[in-house]
């Protein structure tokens, strides 16, 4: 029976773990991801999951020279650490111009990647080490980490949310926002930060590689279909929710990686919305030819 | 009583490029200050620097009293950038646009009575019904007069736009010089910068100048040489600013509502 499939999933406490995390994480991640549409910085999260990578070897390497056990204790507060510095050190640079924000960008993502193998391999660890990271590992998700996943949820959601009018107005139109003595540098701190931080929540459920995924593609999808800032945001959160409890549920029964599920539902639910497009908008109740007069006179 | 925008000797460096070679501009309060000059002359760095939006590399600005800074009433200051478009990645409403202008300094969340603040601020610019539409539907025009409506909504007591008409129809045009004509009766201090004077030439005080970078002309508004009512004129924008007075006819013949 399905329904004791479904009872039998929900009663098991790993779990019920992972679909609550992966629930605060599809509320969460799209949050971040309207505002990084909105500015066009969609691969933002990209290059702050690259730079994750080598905190969270960097992480391992000072918990194997402290002896600590396990030695990866340290690999998330190391990512969460540099996801921030990194975050914080793109966004000084996309400040000062954005051609070099581009190269800053992809030096990042070489930089993390190559930086955070060579880390590990120093830390006397393998490459299969980091693939926990890179692709994600619900499945051993503890109460602690639940309680990490909470909380910085909490911060994300509080931030982006109660925020959102002036993260808006500086990520809609920065010029505006500074002759309005918005305090735009912060303003643009707490977005990199407050990726950097969503980025670390997301990385144990879809993994670093696919993070930037999970931000961009509910936003690309509610897209389509809003016509507001703030619905695309709602929409895009409740995309987020259904496709990670979905893809984490279909990893219960079959034996797929959790992340690349959730995001392959992701894009499959883009394509579908995309296609029914034409259906779903019903057309707008706008007359495209008001009566307004003329500024030119026509020989009759 | 002190000048509304007041400006020394402002020097600004745009990626090694000297854009502007010391300016020194005031507008009273209560004047209406039409900028004027050829493309490239500087107006938009001008007006960009005097709002804090580009760093200044010498000289001094004063807005309403205050060293441009965290001291500046932004409260009281409404800017209209020059824009092609009011649309961007995401899909965003006119309100949602004009509810961003209430925010200032260190005003984070738009007040509790932001929606009236905004359908009026929409009204003034004859957008009322546009309220929940998403910018990127409405027509060039239209997303300008959602700029005006996002300077307007904080009743600002100067106001500085940059080509505010350009790519807006005859008709508009018109209602936004009755809109500025009925701010400036209330007192309200405006720094124009106009690519020609149009339909706000009647309001227009005085006019500056800028030819590369530097005032060349501070004094009364330069009259119309000579009248566009040609409709074959076709709008070819004049690249040696002395023309920049010449052309300050009809404007706006190619633009539909
Ligand atoms: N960010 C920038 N970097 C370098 N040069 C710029 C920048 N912005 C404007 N300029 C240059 O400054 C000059 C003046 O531009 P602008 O102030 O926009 O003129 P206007 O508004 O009078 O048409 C132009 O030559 C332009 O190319
Ligand atoms: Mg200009």
């Amino acid at each position: 029976m399905i329904g004791d499939e479904i009872a039998g999933m929900l009663g098991d406490p790993l779990m019920q773990r992972a679909l609550l995390a992966a629930l605060l994480v599809g509320l969460a991640a799209p949050v971040i991801g309207t505002y990084l549409v909105q500015r066009r910085l969609s691969l933002l999260g990209d290059g702050i999951g690259h730079v994750a990578l080598t905190g969270v070897a960097l992480g391992w390497l000072v918990g194997n020279a402290m002896n600590l056990v396990p030695h990866d204790v340290l690999a998330v507060p190391g990512a969460i650490v540099t996801a921030i510095i990194g975050a914080v050190v793109i966004e000084l640079v996309r400040e000062r111009g954005r051609t070099s924000g581009d190269v800053a960008l992809a030096l990042l993502f070489y930089g993390g990647i190559a930086g955070g193998v060579l880390l590990i391999s120093l830390a006397g660890g393998t490459n299969a080490n980091l693939m926990a990271y890179l692709f994600g590992s619900i499945s051993t998700v503890s109460t602690g980490d639940l309680w990490l996943t909470v909380i910085l949820t909490a911060i994300i959601l509080v931030v982006g949310i109660g925020l959102r009018t002036a993260l808006f107005a500086v990520c809609h139109d920065e010029e505006f926002a500074r002759a309005a003595g918005l305090p735009v540098r912060v303003l643009n701190i707490t977005i990199a930060v407050v990726a950097a931080l969503t980025v670390t929540v997301s990385m144990r459920v879809v993994g670093l590689l696919l993070v930037s995924a999970l931000m961009i593609v509910p936003v690309a999808v509610a897209q389509l279909v809003a016509s507001s800032f703030r619905q695309t945001m709602g929409i895009a959160m409740a995309i987020g929710v259904v496709v990670c409890v979905t893809g984490l549920s279909i990893t219960y029964w079959r034996d797929l990686s959790p992340g690349a599920t959730i995001v392959v539902i992701a894009i499959a639910v883009y394509a579908v919305v995309a296609l029914a497009r034409p259906l779903l908008v019903r057309s707008r109740s706008h007359d495209p030819h008001p009566q307004v007069p003329d500024d030119v006179e026509v020989a009759a | 009583m002190t000048p509304a925008v007041l400006a020394r000797g402002v020097r600004v460096v745009l990626s090694g490029n000297v854009i502007l070679r010391g300016i020194d501009l005031s507008v009273n309060d209560g004047e209406v200050v039409a900028l004027l000059g050829a493309n490239g002359s500087g107006k938009s760095t001008l007006v960009r620097a005097l709002v804090g939006a580009v760093p200044i590399e010498s000289g001094e600005v004063e807005l309403l009293g205050k060293p441009l800074g965290g001291a500046v009433d932004w409260s009281r200051i409404g800017y209209v950038p020059q824009r092609v478009s009011a649309a961007t990645g995401v899909p965003t409403t006119a309100g949602e646009v004009v509810t961003s202008g209430l925010l200032h300094g260190h005003r984070l969340r738009p007040p509790r009575h932001a929606r009236r603040l905004v359908l009026d601020a929409l009204e003034l610019v004859g957008l009322t019904h546009h309220l929940d539409r998403p910018v990127r539907e409405l027509s060039g025009g239209q997303q300008q007069r959602v700029l005006i409506a996002r300077a307007l909504v904080r009743d600002p007591a100067l106001l500085v736009l940059d080509e505010p008409v350009a790519g807006v129809d005859l008709p508009s045009q018109e209602a936004f010089a009755t809109t500025l004509g009925a701010l400036t009766a209330r007192g309200r201090t405006v720094l124009v910068v106009l690519h020609e004077l149009g339909a706000i030439a009647p309001l227009v005080q005085r006019a500056v100048v800028l030819r590369h970078g530097a005032v060349v002309h501070d004094g009364a508004p330069p009259t119309p040489a000579r009248e566009h009512g040609d409709p074959d004129h076709d709008h070819v924008h004049p690249h040696d600013p002395d023309e920049a007075f010449a052309d300050t006819g009809v404007a706006g013949l190619r633009w539909e509502p």
